[in-house]
């Protein structure tokens, strides 16, 4: 064994959570070693060339407002951007962005390689080395040692991965990308639980033999808005993506080849995602439905290649081209690249913390799709908080816990390590409980002091930040003050009114900011963004007050925290199933254990009597 | 699970005696009891001083009506039970007024204690020392077990799963909506307006029929009102208080005795009767004995159950063929007492006479106590069997359930308004969410998991 240098922090896989992760870890000051297996593929979009879209949008400007990179990158390799869901209320918005896959990579590895106490090694680590339960640093393929006080583990989909195209199949971490065997038996020699996931990918195909004609195109917003406060323009030219259906014909052959489905014959073992089905499962599952739609996607600026989103399969490669080419558009279309799908190891998440750092080994970290996760953004998010966990721990310093009020990320992670998952969690906007306080547009006021306090955000933008929210309270305090006198108005909608304020008029369905400004304009020169920041929170004001009102009766239930060595099986009266789930994610406090599934009110009153009692024997005093 | 909101309960035990409790604790409970609250002098119970006792009117603000002439004690934190801000309302007309004021604060903001959870309070806020612990949580357990247990679910039986029934309605009604939010570039289709509004009507159709359920179980609230009648000196008396364990009617071998309606609660399995001991039936002249008769029959004509007593020992007697005669038609339980002496009945007049106009006959001795057990299991299999085979449908009984559903029907109301005003989906979501919640307590929760189940099972999402 050869030992090379040590490092502070070392980040193991170079992919969305990676990239976080070491780009977090360094810095806030700390040495850092990102360790990926091929330095060519770092920040690979393995699946659809998109970034964000409903909630995982959210997740891209939260990962921005606390100082991570997603965004950024995103904006520079954007060539297509679109605000979904625009016909619903602003809680509910989010960008995507069609991205140049290449331009990703290349501009992520960029700002890696720039990266000040960063350093990029490609080497296959195959092996994390712990101490009395204490992490000491990792080993390769190679026998090299590096030493290491805390190891992020983001390793994607490579961890034993298997991938099926019809009922052949070979190990590989990605398409033409070597798996980790090592690492995955290291995990559970170390006493991680692991289980199999499934994922897919549709064909790939060559514009040239592509009819777009028969499609309809789909454009995206002009001009198109950035994903990261510190964009000013974007500056890529923008592509359209390409509609195509689906039809009988495509469904007969699917259905006539279901005997040489992995998935059906029962050779893949692991949990798919039901959010992103297969097509093969669609048409199985769906059977009425006639048609179902084929997004045709580019891959980037300066390549033919086109990502057919929509028909995700693991069929035999001669089927795949026979059922590409029943859809209209796709007659004469050449697959560059099969549909595959992909098997692989991931950690049970309920054996993390909310730092993300393993419950049995001190130092260990883990994030992205090792925890069971889907999606870039999933990935990215928990990257960066598990670089954040790491610095602050090596501060000495308490972790970083964002609230499920406070960010769609808190809502991820608290999801996984309290519910676990037995298919790839992804995330929605729909597993929020406070929606309408996790908005789109807001995640810089939600999240940028939190940002700047671990010390990752740029100086500048929290500056321009304050800015902002300095105007933004100003106009609020504004409208509550003006008010406006109605009497023997001439307008139809005003008769009824008689003396209203600005915020009182605004709230009104019908009434825009727009509309107020021509009656009483601010006599500063307010951004269109702020003044929309303005009108939203006037316009939701009751309910966010609603919202916020339970987050706070929340936050009391999260103060009253459970010692981690409590002993469960000392309370009597929990059933052995609630015992069970509890001796399992042993949760830190008791509005954590409130939202493990099955435990019962009664259970927590039980616990919260026990735990007083716990606290009052060890001379401590009681919460309140 | 939440200890900061202000929790309301009959503190004392139900169907004892004409005075009770209601108690509020948390930081609210001085304002919710000021709003059902009137003085004579219009004290208020902001300005009262702690511990100090007011007397008044509990009135319903809304009917203006009064409910019951109460004493009221305010004792503010720290120095209470519970540290908290605990008010005190003690009732005097009896259990009625005592639920009635019960719901009146349920109504204005508090909720309905869980079992224990006054003395769980107290123990979290260090009111009460760690050497009682245990019992705390023995109380929590025994109390929760206890309220699973009763009898009463047998009465309600089908209830969750018209609840649940209900829920996975509304389930489905909030899967369309998150299906169109979190999924917009999906062809799905997702249900009409003018769908969700018909649903959303029909869910608050039947939250009302359940709740009007409420009104015609009162008698389980209220007691089912049960009378113990016969000749004099059959042992009517002795039989209430062999019934209550205790002497509460005086009991000689002089017929008439009792010369007026004597009223007492009993419990039986959680059934609560309201059972009155009645004077004994015969032609007298007395002036008062004979208006003590007068009251006997009309207790009869209101009882929803007669116990008819006869006395083996002697042979039938006119008067007894009397009391079979006024029983005629009504809900009646035949009891021949004194078991233990020989009999000098007739047999042939039980079967002829008797066997016709009751469901059972029972043989006791009050005095001994045999049969006792089997009346009470009698009295409780008759009156839940028959009055659920009048019912089809489900009943609501349970104050807890029906609060519930009052809850679930107002917030369906805001949801309903929303989805009528407009609203951006993600305002009806939310507003969808709390009518789940609210049938969820009585059920158990809809998690994210189960609308995302279904979402997954309903519609075709993915690209």
């Amino acid at each position: 064994m050869y030992k090379d240098r040590d490092y502070d922090i070392i980040v193991i896989g170079a992919g969305h959570a990676g990239c976080e992760a070491a780009l977090a870890a360094s810095r806030m000051g700390f040495s850092t070693c990102l360790f990926t297996m091929n330095l060519d593929t770092i920040a690979q979009m393995s699946c659809n060339p998109a970034i964000g879209g409903l909630a995982k949008g959210h997740l891209v400007r939260e990962i921005d407002a606390l100082g991570g990179e997603m965004a950024k990158v995103t904006d520079k390799a954007g060539i297509q951007f679109r605000m979904l869901n625009q016909s619903k209320g602003p809680a509910v918005w989010s960008l995507r962005a069609q991205t140049d896959r290449v331009l990703y990579r290349l501009s992520m590895r960029r700002v890696l390689e720039s990266q000040e106490n960063l350093d990029i090694k490609q080497a296959s680590v195959e092996k994390i080395i712990a101490e009395d339960d204490k992490i000491n640093g990792v080993l390769t393929s190679l026998g090299i040692f590096y030493g290491a006080r805390a190891v992020i583990v983001t390793t994607g989909t490579f961890l034993k991965g298997l991938i099926h195209i019809g009922l052949e199949n070979f190990p590989a971490g990605r398409a033409g990308e070597f798996p980790s065997v090592g690492l995955s038996d290291s995990l559970r020699e170390v006493g991680l639980k692991m289980g199999r996931l499934k994922t897919g990918t549709p064909p790939r195909l060559d514009a040239k033999t592509i009819d777009f004609s028969k499609t309809e195109p789909q454009w995206g917003d002009e001009p198109p808005q950035p994903f990261s406060y510190s964009t000013e323009k974007i500056t890529n030219p923008q592509l359209p993506c390409y509609i195509t259906y689906t039809n009988s014909e495509t469904h007969k052959i699917i259905l006539d080849s279901l005997d040489r489905s992995p998935l059906y014959s029962g050779r893949i073992k692991g949990i798919g995602p039901r959010y992103c089905p297969s097509i093969e499962d669609k048409i199985v599952r769906f059977s009425e439905r006639e048609r179902h739609q084929v997004f045709l996607e580019p891959e980037g600026l300066k390549t033919k290649e086109y990502y057919a989103n929509g028909i995700s399969t693991s069929l035999p490669y001669d089927v795949q081209v026979r059922l590409v080419r029943t859809i209209p558009g796709l007659e004469e279309a050449e697959i560059m690249r099969p549909g595959y799908a992909i098997e692989y190891d991931f950690v049970y998440p309920t054996q993390l913390r909310h730092s993300l750092e393993t419950k049995i080994i001190d130092g260990l970290f883990l994030a992205g799709q090792i925890n069971g996760t889907s999606g870039y953004e999933e990935a990215a998010a928990q990257g960066l908080m598990a670089g954040i966990n790491a610095a602050l721990k090596l501060q000495g310093r308490k972790p970083l816990i964002l609230g499920r009020h406070e960010a769609y990320i808190g809502v991820l992670i608290d999801d996984l390590i309290t519910k676990g998952t037995n298919e790839p969690y992804r995330m929605f906007t729909s597993r929020a409980e406070y929606r309408l306080l996790l908005r789109h547009d807001n995640a810089d006021l939600r999240l940028m002091d939190k940002g700047c306090e671990v010390g990752l955000l740029d100086k500048a933008v929290y500056q321009r930040f304050w800015e902002k929210k300095r105007f933004i309270d100003e106009e609020l305090q504004r409208l509550k003050k003006i008010r406006i006198k109605f009497d023997g108005s001439k307008v139809q909608e005003f008769k009824s009114l008689k003396d209203e304020s600005l915020e009182q008029l605004l709230k009104r369905p019908e009434i825009t900011y727009e509309f107020i400004e021509e009656y009483s304009p601010s006599d500063k020169s307010l951004t269109p963004e702020i003044k929309k920041q303005v009108e939203i929170q006037v316009k939701y004001d009751g309910y966010i007050i609603r919202q916020m009102e339970m987050a706070e009766r929340l936050k009391k239930v999260e103060k009253k925290r459970i010692p981690e060595d409590f002993d469960y099986s000392s309370v009597s009266g929990l059933s052995k199933e609630i015992l069970s789930k509890l001796n399992e994610v042993r949760p830190a406090n008791l509005g954590q254990a409130s939202r493990i599934p099955g435990v019962t009110p009664a259970a927590i009153s039980l616990l919260m009597v026990a735990i007083e009692r716990l606290k009052r024997e060890r001379g401590e005093r009681g919460n309140n | 699970m939440f200890t900061d909101d202000t929790i309301a309960a009959i503190s004392t035990p139900v169907g004892e005696g004409g005075i009770g409790i209601v108690r509020l604790s948390g930081k609210d409970s001085i304002e919710i009891v000021e709003k059902i609250f009137s003085s004579p002098k219009n004290k208020t119970l902001k300005d009262l001083k702690s511990h100090r006792v007011i007397y008044g009117h509990i009135k319903n603000p809304s009917t203006i009506k009064e409910v019951d002439e109460v004493l009221v004690t305010v004792m503010r934190s720290p120095y209470s039970y519970t540290k908290e801000n605990v008010v005190e309302i003690n009732c005097h007309g009896g259990m009625i007024p005592l639920r009635k004021t019960l719901e009146l604060v349920l109504k204005e903001g508090a909720r309905l204690a869980e079992p224990g959870e006054f003395t769980k309070r107290a123990f979290i806020n260090g009111r009460i020392d760690l050497s009682q612990a245990e019992a705390v949580l023995d109380l929590i357990r025994s109390k929760t077990d206890e309220s699973r247990r009763i009898a009463i679910e047998q009465l309600q039986g089908g209830l969750s799963e018209k609840i649940t029934a209900l829920r996975d309605r509304l389930t489905e009604l909030c899967a369309h909506v998150e299906a169109y939010i979190d999924f917009p570039e999906d062809e799905i289709e997702t249900a009409s307006k003018e769908e969700m509004s018909e649903t959303m009507k029909d869910i608050d159709r039947e939250l009302q029929a359940l709740l009007k359920t409420y009104d015609e179980a009162r008698f389980f609230r209220e007691g089912l009102l049960t009378a113990i009648v016969g000749r004099p000196n059959v042992g009517k008396s002795s039989l209430l208080n062999a019934l209550l364990k205790k002497d509460r009617a005086i009991v000689t071998e002089v017929p008439g005795t009792t010369r007026d309606v004597i009223e007492e609660y009993l419990n039986i399995n959680g059934l609560p009767l309201r059972i009155m001991d009645t004077a004994g039936i015969r032609a007298v002249q007395d002036i008062v004995e004979k208006e003590g008769v007068r009251r006997s029959l009309q207790s009869i004509e209101n009882a929803d159950l007669v116990i008819a007593i006869f006395d083996s020992s002697e042979p039938f007697k006119d008067e007894d063929f009397e009391v079979i005669e006024k029983i005629k038609g009504k809900n009646a339980i035949i009891v021949i007492n004194k078991c233990d002496l020989p009999s000098a009945f007739d047999e042939d007049i039980i079967t002829s006479c008797i066997m016709n106009h009751a469901s059972c006959i029972l043989n006791i001795s009050a005095t001994r106590g045999d049969g006792l057990e089997e009346l009470k299991d009698r009295i409780f299999d008759l009156c839940l069997k028959d009055w659920r085979e009048e019912r089809e449908g489900v009943v609501i009984t349970n104050l807890r359930h029906k609060t519930a559903i009052e809850n679930a029907k107002a917030s369906l109301n805001k949801a309903m308004s929303a989805l009528i005003d407009n609203q951006p989906l993600e305002i009806l979501a939310l507003e969808l969410r709390d009518p789940l919640d609210r049938l969820g307590e009585i059920v158990g929760a809809v998690t994210t998991e189960d609308i995302l189940n279904r979402i997954f099972n309903d519609f075709c999402i993915g690209k």
